[in-house]
């Protein structure tokens, strides 16, 4: 940052009532936005602990509840978001060197990388609520959850005790729920994976909003963004944004069973 | 005097002079309030939005002692009380006791303590008033409306299956209220790494600035983890996802794990301003550096980090293993040392200085005494099988009641005294405001000390109806309370008389060190004309304990009868040489 | 007028809780004490324009720093290994001699069950003097607590898992007991009392089957092994093993190995998950075959109430290979009095196995 202070080409920034020399400003707006990812880290970091103490208590119910979810559209989504941090340091880059046409354009592209972001995770959520995956009253777990596929190891032999009368299992009527806490352990690990995702993804959308914000302004030369500072904030921002995920998938999408 | 290093241009000369313009009366268009940036106008917005949502607590409470008077009350519903004890818990602890002192003394005063034209980010100043009255509004709302009966604290799976109440509406206010702390937290925090005024060490601020800073990273550690887990519980209840609920293999110990990780470290929300405010009054009232500066000073910083190691005491009978219990009961014996330093070194600064006694140091000293019950009471829960006893029980009231009105009330209101000249330029009437402390100091015991026998006599919390042979203590109780609202509200009407009838205040009426009291009162828009230079530390009082011992008392501005006495009898120099 | 300073003791615990407590109380006068004292005289005898010597004002000591420092410190560690003693006592393991009771807490009433005798009260609880009670607690929906103040005793009441506390009443007498965690409307009323009797008042009202409670005339042991067979428990937990699943007898407390290759001990929890969701500790070597019974009211699951019952009946097998489950295992005169005595008090177990052979 100090490096890039000392080019010729630096905007003139503005100063503001409180503060007496610009390096002071702008210091004091890259700790504020520190500050704030603090809180953003706390903020999931609550949902982290939660997954990881249900994830010990539950190991078996969430190894396969998260085979569900689509490793590959996820793996896109990570390309997707780093490919999107490096545009945003490019631009943040591009906008201390005063090119505007450069910085707009690795702001779009960011903004695009956003979108497809959403894209994807559209599908992959509108393919869970098809499946029923999603948590509440409508929550299905569509392969059998019976013990043999909890285990996974389905022999041709277990399923024939199952199916036999010794079983009993026709003694119940037909309403009966084999496993209903099983289906709910699965629930549980739905509920984290959509709240953790939709959280995640909520934060995209925001970024989209800010940095979309900042190209209009950019390109509208408006003096408020003269300065890079606020480029650099928000690729701060952006940043923690990918950060979350790239800590989101492998403990949702990869992690089995220790 | 003659010592002040401090931007004499900025003196308050004309403190007197009604025309000069001030925060106060540089504009007076309802707008220039509404959207103001200065952190002065937004800490009386404040001020004026936690006196209203204290009012409607203290109503509840009043409502709950009402019910307590009779064993088999039929006074109210249990419907109805269930609601008027969460209603009072939810105001007071998230719209009254964590904003209180950090938004409205602490934003008022941090920028001008440290030489500083404003926070960091006045923008962000607002917004935070605007969310915690969006957040105040929908929460008053919904009480009103349907009201809600989970209690302040929210538990699974009561909050999210059982409970038929209002419970997404207040939840979804405390949210927006945490983040109007959080940004609270964070201006704070980066202002004071950021803005202090050349010279101004660390070591050199006013202790005040130093619990503020504990205070900010408590808010911004602490309060996120708690608005995540409250946004889980109205997940649950909306859209029946399963986090908690037990009845799909949730565990309703992890919320309370979760809920207290932040709601422990916010008591300490609550009392650390407090205890800034107390080190400020108690130094300048004995004309003394603080005894042990460092050790005060570093006793915040330890509540503030061992804070958040200690919140597993809540849960000693919940199922949680017995060796947690046996670490959290450890750390939070060891939390008691720093309260004990600060104690020990508030009265250690009384202690050959030259006390003056006023509303302020009065209520400092009250605030000492009921503190340190509070604290030590802590100590009882602390201890394991003794809180398997007291757990739940109306000792746990009575203890947090001693910490949270006993200390940080009383911090609040010695600050608001102390404070009043320079926010307001008018002087609080003197003897109005110690009765009033009295009135207060009794009120409160009677009030809360009839509960620690209830509590160890087995009385569990949240009861609407109770055994009669514990009756005589409720009455007790009940009675101190209406002695408690008398003192609460003398000075809620001799500060609104103050404002138009009260003595023009001087910018220094006490005498006092520090950076506020340079500039005039009530304080310019911009604070400081000029940046000031700090070439000395907080509290140095040297040269007027010297000159107080000497029988001059003129650097002390304050207005009839403040000084009278003394500016008009100067002690002889014969006693004064005999004892320096 | 009536200002009662503090409760009954009426416990083991009551004693040595006390005595911490009132040793706190010292503690707190004496603290109080000096910290007012010091307010007091130093703002009064410094106060302004007094003629006092004022010589060599100090304002920090570090001796003093650490003497108000360490003394406190080393007094709060004191207290703190104090009162942990106790603390492990109450929530440890119980004597082997305790009577065991199951405790139901659900929205607004506590339910007892005394495992040996059957009996089952509503927010009573009936138990002899000066032997050793093991309460083990479930929730049926949301967090209740169990306060006996006189027995300075508390523990949370949690739903989905089991809670154990355990105590020696050592007085006759009637105490309360309330719900300490906020359990919704009626939670002020959710309590009830705890009468510690003589032996020979408790042997009488036993032998009544429990005097103006609820007339239960099985034992909660006799409930679970019916609930054995109707749920077909039975069918692959016969007295031997078999192919299908492991043999109940003399299970109960062993240490068994884990599908996944976890170690655990088979106790009143393991149990409890072992039925609603048998494959999260499927012990190894059997067929991942068993549905589990989820708690509910419904058709194929099973109630709180009757998991304890299952669980008592469980116990009852014992731990031994081959020790017979002993259902009536009350005296024969409190056999005789019950209706259902032509049920023939057979060996279950054998009847079990010709049962669980025979289909």
């Amino acid at each position: 940052m100090s490096l890039e202070l000392q080019h010729p080409a630096v905007a003139p920034q503005r100063l503001s009532h409180q503060f007496e020399q610009i390096d002071q400003q702008n210091e004091i707006y890259i700790v504020g936005m520190w500050t704030f990812l603090v809180t953003e880290i706390m903020f999931f970091g609550a949902l982290f602990v939660a997954l990881t103490v249900y994830r010990s208590v539950y190991p078996d119910a969430f190894e396969q509840a998260h085979t569900a979810l689509n490793v590959w559209l996820g793996l896109t989504n990570t390309f997707i978001l780093l490919t999107s941090s490096f545009t945003a340091a490019m631009a943040v880059r591009s906008k201390m060197l005063g090119e505007r046409t450069r910085t707009l354009f690795f702001l779009a592209i960011t903004i695009m990388c956003a979108f497809g972001f959403l894209c994807v995770k559209y599908v992959e959520y509108s393919a869970e609520f098809r499946e029923h995956h999603f948590p509440g009253p409508n929550f299905h777990w569509e392969q059998p959850v019976t013990a043999s596929a909890v285990q996974g190891d389905l022999s041709a032999n277990s399923q024939v005790a199952l199916g036999s009368p010794k079983i009993s299992v026709n003694e119940f009527p037909a309403n009966y729920q084999p496993q209903q806490l099983a289906l709910h352990k699965r629930e549980l690990f739905f509920s984290l994976y959509f709240v953790m995702t939709g959280l995640h993804g909520f934060h995209v959308i925001i970024g989209i909003f800010v940095l979309g914000t900042l190209w209009l302004l950019i390109y509208f030369r408006h003096p408020t963004v003269d300065d890079y500072m606020p480029v650099e904030l928000a690729g701060l921002y952006w940043h923690f944004v990918d950060i979350v995920w790239i800590f989101l998938y492998p403990l949702v999408y990869l992690i089995g069973k220790q | 005097m003659s010592s002040i290093p401090l931007n004499p241009g900025a003196l308050g000369s004309d403190g007197r002079a009604r025309a000069r313009e001030n925060y106060l009366n540089i504009k007076h268009t309802v707008s220039s309030w509404l959207l103001t940036a200065d952190h002065k106008r937004i800490a009386v917005l404040y001020m004026i939005s936690i006196s209203v949502m204290f009012l409607f607590g203290g109503l509840a409470a009043a409502g709950i002692r009402i019910a307590l008077v009779r064993p088999h009350d039929t006074f109210f519903s249990s419907e109805t009380y269930n609601k008027l004890f969460s209603a009072h818990g939810i105001i007071m602890v998230f719209f009254f006791l964590v904003p209180s002192i950090p938004a409205t003394l602490g934003n008022f005063l941090l920028p001008i303590m440290i030489g500083a034209r404003d926070l960091a980010f006045p923008r962000l100043n607002l917004l935070s008033w605007y969310l915690f009255m969006f957040g105040a509004v929908l929460v008053m709302g919904a009480i009103m409306f349907g009201g809600i009966d989970t209690g302040w604290t929210f538990y699974e799976p009561y909050s999210s299956v059982y409970a038929n109440t209002n419970v997404v509406a207040v939840i979804v206010g405390v949210f927006i209220a945490g983040f109007s702390s959080i940004a609270t937290g964070i201006n704070f925090l980066v202002t004071v790494h950021k803005m202090r005024a050349p010279g101004l060490t660390w070591f050199r601020l006013p202790l005040f600035v130093w619990a503020m800073y504990a205070t900010s990273i408590i808010i911004v550690l602490g309060t996120p983890v708690v608005a995540i887990t409250l946004l889980m519980v109205v997940l649950e209840r909306v859209f029946g996802v399963c986090v908690f609920n037990p009845a799909c293999g949730g565990d309703p110990i992890l919320f309370e794990h979760l809920f207290w990780f932040y709601s422990h470290p916010a008591v300490y929300i609550m009392i650390l301003p407090s205890m800034g405010i107390i080190s400020e009054v108690i130094a300048c009232f004995a004309r003394k550096r603080i005894f042990g500066y460092e050790f005060v000073a570093f006793s915040s910083m330890a509540i503030a980090l061992l804070g958040f190691l200690v919140w597993g005491h809540h849960m000693f009978v919940t199922g949680e293993s017995m060796y947690s219990g046996m670490v959290f009961s450890l750390i939070t014996f060891l939390i008691a040392v720093p309260s004990a330093i600060k104690v020990f070194n508030w009265s250690a600064t009384l202690y050959k200085g030259n006390v003056w006694l006023t509303a302020p140091l009065v209520f400092a000293i009250g605030f000492i005494l009921l503190f340190t019950i509070g604290g030590l009471t802590g100590l009882y829960l602390a201890s394991l099988a003794v809180d398997v006893h007291l757990n739940m029980t109306y000792f746990v009231v009575a203890h947090f009641h001693y910490v949270m009105v006993g200390g940080a009330i009383f911090g609040y209101m010695a600050g608001l005294h102390f404070w009043w000249p320079k926010i307001t330029g008018r002087m609080y009437p003197e003897g109005w405001a110690m009765l009033s402390a009295f009135i207060l100091f009794i009120g409160f015991n009677l009030t809360f000390f009839p509960q620690f026998i209830l509590g160890f006599d087995g009385m569990p919390r949240r009861y609407h109806f109770y055994p009669p042979e514990f009756q005589m203590w409720n009455i007790l109780s009940t009675a101190g309370s209406s002695v408690l609202a008398v003192g609460m509200l003398i000075p809620a009407f001799y500060f609104l008389w103050s404002l138009k009838y009260g003595d023009i205040a001087p910018a220094n009426p006490w005498g006092a060190k520090g950076l506020e009291w340079t500039i005039p009162s009530p304080p310019p828009s911009f604070n400081f004309e000029t940046v000031p230079i700090v070439t000395e530390e907080a509290y140095a009082y040297e040269a007027i304990y010297a000159a107080e011992l000497a029988g001059d008392y003129s650097h002390v501005e304050a207005s009839i009868p403040y000084n009278q006495e003394y500016v008009e009898k100067p002690q002889s120099n014969i006693s004064n040489e005999e004892h320096q | 007028m009536n200002f009662p300073i503090m409760p009954q003791t009426a416990s083991n615990y009551a004693v040595s809780i006390d005595d911490i407590y009132f040793t706190l109380v010292a503690l707190t006068v004496i603290f109080t004490g000096i910290v007012t004292l010091m307010l007091l005289v130093f703002a009064v005898r410094y106060r302004r324009g007094t003629k006092v010597s004022r010589k060599n004002p100090s304002t920090g000591n570090l001796y003093m720093e650490l003497t108000w420092s360490i003394i406190p410190m080393l007094l709060g560690l004191w207290i703190y290994g104090w009162s942990a003693i106790p603390y492990s006592r109450i929530y440890g393991d119980p004597p082997a001699n305790a009577s065991e009771i199951f405790l139901i807490g659900k929205r607004w009433m506590w339910h007892f069950q005394h495992v040996n005798s059957g009996i089952r009260e509503n927010n009573e609880l009936h138990i002899p003097v000066g032997k050793a009670v093991k309460v083990t607690m479930i929730s049926q929906d949301v967090i209740h607590g169990f306060y006996v103040p006189a027995f300075r005793l508390k523990r949370d009441c949690l739903p989905g898992r089991y809670n154990t506390v355990w105590f020696r009443p050592n007085k006759i007498g009637k105490y309360y007991l309330f719900c300490s965690e906020y359990c919704g409307t009626n939670h002020s009323e959710m309590g009830g009392y705890v009468y510690v009797m003589s032996p020979q008042d408790y042997a009488q009202w036993k032998s009544n089957g429990g005097s103006q409670t609820l007339k239960e005339t099985e034992t909660t042991t006799e409930i679970g092994h019916d609930l054995f067979e109707k749920y077909g428990c039975a069918q692959c937990h016969g007295a031997q093993d078999n192919v299908h699943g492991p043999s109940m007898n003399g299970l109960f407390g062993t240490t068994v190995t884990l599908a996944n290759g976890q170690s655990a001990t088979v106790d009143d929890n393991f149990l409890r998950t072992a039925i609603i969701n048998p494959q999260a500790q499927r012990i190894a070597g059997w067929p991942a075959i068993m549905s589990g019974f989820p708690v509910g009211s419904g058709d194929g699951q099973i109630s709180e109430e009757n998991l304890l019952d299952l669980i008592s009946y469980i116990k009852s097998l014992g731990n031994s290979q081959h020790a017979a489950p002993v259902v009536g295992n009350n005296s024969t005169s409190t056999v005789a009095l019950k209706p259902l005595a032509s049920k023939p008090a057979v060996n279950h177990s054998s009847s079990l196995a010709t049962k669980g052979q025979s289909r």
